[in-house]
């Protein structure tokens, strides 16, 4: 019996983190609703105790079904048949074993049917779907809509749609556009209001929408005609029972063959508003982003995972010169460095879920009451935080994803360039997570503000003031003095005024943050347990080398030299 | 009354992997050596029963296995995946009990609970003897239906079974009461659900309460469905000459440690002729048809 929760003791221990009793506390707001649902928590330790014991069902059903069926749904992949799209055999079992064991919905609250699973466990669940088949992932994962509905849908819109998440519906988020990728605020697709029928229909094109069939989606669209900017963008919830979409077609892809990516077209689409006019992209979409971004980055991680297991189990068995190649400096130092970046990112993974679970939850917690001033400030806190947090666990979980996935492959040798071994899917599927939900030179932009406005720095400062073992003062020196560097050079460039020039080395000096970052976060898991040893000190000594060599790049460079690296194309 | 089901199922030793201490010198199976699990083939008749009760909505499952305390668990697992309620029969009296014996226990619960249906696994990996569901057939004067596959038509007067046997399928109908042994080509056994088991993983019977280090004496007031019912010797007004050592004829003689010798080979080619000796052998061996 295969189980992906309880084989990574990782995740238990992110579980059991300190934070999580606020976490609760707050998600469950003191457990109102312990006398109401027979499922609901009686206290905190009644919560953790359900969240370990939902993920080992999730655990056992990516063990024994998800992940055994990922080589099937990689090959046969869905079809388009008379407009319908048709999952291959193999994820239409996996979605329907998820809603038997009422795993869709985990986030919603208990009155729409939902488990009300905080972020953590949410994500961690993620993850472990993730490692089992990350096409099948974007399908699970897109439940993540119905947070979107709950958050900024009216009651009535909730009442209508959100109790049919746990029963199994499915759902999209139509955002993309042939001419809207990155710039979303290009979306074209019309939304116009019949006065008449008191209705709003929808019209237009939408293009690589995963899973684009869906039971619910939630479609970005144009509502006021004229406009050219995203003020004129609004949010809409779509039923599949109109039946008013065309499928033009599914996309023949490079990786997560098992999600199916359309082509649509609406015509004439009855469609309701979510939440109020011209908000669509300025704020609900960024929200539906930050929590995809999440997800990708539990994707990423889950991809990475399954990557790493699959090439120290090769390391070990595979025999060349007359030992298991695992004995070999060149091969044990790609896997040790290998597990010390899934070990730090999905560090960062947990401690970015952390961070929106207590703004989310205070949130939900304002509708009902006023929320006193330093309840405020802690919610402001946590929000700036994640914020901040979430693009840099994006740009470096599936970057690593990338890096692990081919360094697996390299580990397999001629074999993992075969079909053979499950290696090569997972190599391919890991090129999607640094491309969609914002590419990585977008998480750059979206996090350079946070080296701009100094919440980088001042969370850095306040893991300083955290507690480290007198054995390992030596790694967290090494931590202040690499933030010295980054504190004068990102100021140094923030001082010369130049867009451009900060454009330039902006990734460079987010990866600078990063760097510091999940180093201080993994000395933290050290000092939690010393399992966390030989990872730390691996990717401090790492972070020292990378920090080092893009410290040296913008200290030589000179702004004159910007112009040494534009192309033109005749 | 609803249609009610009792669902017969045994926690046994997981003996799929088992390991170099398995067995002990005298030849019994090393219980503490292995983990104890659901007899899966009980899991495909717990399946059985949930997917009968899909289709009559107030249908009733109830859970019946007999074990040491620490069998509780295998009732939870039960209401986790749907069961309605379940009974542990237990006592020290029952200890060292053959299938006869077993039986005999069995019955006397079955007939308190007045089944319009009982479901068994066709056998439980630890003895493969495939004869308590039967024998509780037998002392109940009831028809049993072996070797399930499918459950094709029910309601509350009779079922249509489709039975899997060595040389195809049998299609029988039957009146209720009844009682049918589950075959492992029946669907598996549908997943924990995450409400349930959060609703249900408090359930308890009396001798686990005891053990307890928490106190339980307010939320088993507050929620009497997480009461796991106990049943003992006395009430089931058992006759202690047939439980036990003394109830069950069965003796082991002799454990012995067989070595499969190793068979024949036969070097096949492609040609039409080796092929179609190839098809005919797997078919009279079962591999395949």
């Amino acid at each position: 019996m295969d189980n992906f929760y309880t084989d990574n003791p990782n995740l238990k221990f992110h579980l059991r983190h300190p934070l999580m009793e606020k976490i609760i506390r707050l998600k469950e707001n003191e457990f109102a609703d312990k006398d109401k649902y027979d499922y609901a928590f009686q206290d905190f330790e009644d919560a953790l105790d359900s969240y370990d014991k939902v993920l080992e069902i999730v655990g056992e059903i990516c063990g024994e079904t998800i992940a055994p069926n990922a080589e099937s749904v990689d090959h046969e992949g869905p079809q388009l048949i008379n407009n319908e799209v048709i999952y291959a055999p193999g994820t239409k079992e996996n979605h329907e074993t998820l809603t038997k064991a009422g795993l869709i919905g985990m986030s919603l609250p208990r009155e729409y049917g939902g488990l009300n699973f905080a972020m953590v466990p949410y994500v961690m669940a993620a993850e472990l779907v993730s490692r089992a088949d990350a096409g099948f992932a974007n399908i699970w994962g897109l439940q993540d809509c119905a947070e979107t509905l709950h958050e900024f849908a009216s009651e009535e819109i909730k009442k209508e749609f959100l109790p049919r998440f746990n029963k199994g519906a499915t759902a999209a988020m139509d955002l993309t556009e042939p001419d809207a990728g990155s710039d979303l605020q290009a979306v074209q697709l019309k939304a116009t209001y019949d006065e008449v029928k008191n209705q709003w229909y929808l019209n237009g094109v939408k293009r690589f929408i995963t899973n684009g069939d869906a039971d619910v989606s939630l479609v970005l669209a144009r509502t006021e005609a004229g406009t050219t900017d995203g003020r004129g963008l609004s949010l809409f919830v779509y039923d599949r029972k109109h039946k008013a979409l065309t499928i033009r077609r599914i996309e023949n892809k490079l990786g997560i063959k098992g999600s199916p990516t359309c082509e649509l077209v609406f015509k004439d689409a009855p469609a309701q508003l979510v939440g109020d006019r011209k908000m669509g992209l300025i704020k609900y979409v960024m929200s539906l982003m930050n929590s995809a971004r999440l997800g990708v980055g539990a994707q990423s991680i889950g991809i990475a995972e399954a990557a790493y297991r699959e090439a120290l189990k090769y390391a070990y068995e595979r025999e060349q010169f007359g030992k298991p190649i695992i004995k070999y400096p060149a091969v044990y130092e790609m896997l040790s460095v290998m597990k010390a970046k899934i070990d730090a990112s999905r560090s960062l993974l947990y401690e970015t879920a952390r961070y929106v679970d207590i703004y989310k939850a205070y949130g939900f917690i304002q509708e009902e009451r006023k929320l006193e001033p330093e309840e405020r400030n802690d919610a402001k806190h946590h929000n700036r935080v994640a914020d901040a947090l979430t693009p840099l666990l994006k740009l470096f979980a599936s970057e690593y994803c990338n890096e692990i996935a081919s360094d697996a492959l390299q580990i397999h040798g001629g074999t993992g360039y075969m079909k053979d071994f499950p290696v090569e899917r997972l190599y391919r599927d890991a090129r999607i997570t640094n491309i969609y939900e914002g590419t990585s030179q977008l998480q750059v932009v979206a996090a350079i503000r946070a080296v701009g406005n100094g919440a980088y720095l001042k969370l850095i400062r306040e893991y300083e003031q955290h507690d480290v073992k007198p054995e390992f003062d030596y790694l967290k020196n090494s931590l202040v003095e690499l933030t010295e560097d980054f504190e004068k050079l990102s100021k140094q460039i923030l001082e010369a005024k130049n867009t451009e020039l900060l454009d330039f080395h902006a990734r460079r000096l987010v990866e600078m943050a990063g760097y510091i970052i999940m180093g201080y976060l993994l000395l933290q898991d050290t000092h939690r347990n010393e399992q966390y040893r030989k990872s730390t000190e691996i990717f401090i000594r790492k972070a020292k080398t990378e920090c080092a060599s893009r410290a040296e790049f913008i200290r030589s460079f000179e702004e004159k030299s910007l112009g040494t690296y534009k192309i033109t194309w005749e | 009354m609803s249609f009610r089901i009792v669902v017969l199922a045994k926690q046994v030793p997981d003996t799929r992997n088992v390991g170099k201490d398995a067995m002990k010198a005298d030849g019994t199976v090393n219980r503490s050596a292995l983990p104890a699990i659901f007899n899966p083939e009980d899991l495909h008749a717990l399946e059985q029963a949930l997917s009968i009760k899909d289709k009559i909505e107030d249908a009733e499952i109830i859970i019946l296995t007999m074990g040491p305390p620490r069998a509780a668990e295998i009732i939870r697992e039960a209401l986790y995946r749907g069961a309605t309620s379940g009974y542990l029969i237990t006592d020290r009296k029952f200890a060292g009990s053959d299938t006869l014996a077993t039986s005999y226990a069995i019955s006397l619960a079955v007939k308190k609970l007045q089944p319009h249906l009982v479901i068994a696994g066709r056998q439980a990996i630890d003895g493969d003897t495939a004869q308590v569901g039967p024998q509780v057939a037998e002392k109940l004067g009831i028809p049993q239906v072996t070797y399930c596959e499918e459950v094709t038509d029910v309601n509350e007067d009779e079922l249509v079974i489709k039975r899997r046997l060595e040389r195809g399928i049998e299609i029988v109908k039957s009146k209720t009461p009844l009682l049918i042994t589950v075959h492992s080509s029946a669907p598996p056994c549908r997943p924990r659900h995450a409400k349930l088991l959060m609703k249900y993983k408090h359930a308890r019977t009396v001798s686990e309460l005891v053990e307890e280090t928490k106190d339980y004496t307010e939320m088993m007031t507050n929620k009497p469905y997480l009461r796991i019912e106990e049943w003992s010797v006395a009430d089931l007004d058992a006759d202690v000459q047939y439980l036990g050592l003394s109830g069950s004829p069965t003796k082991v003689k002799k454990i012995e440690n067989v070595v499969l010798a190793k068979k024949d080979s036969i070097d096949l080619t492609a040609d039409d002729k080796d092929i179609d000796y190839l098809m005919k052998e797997l078919i009279d061996s079962h591999v395949i048809g």
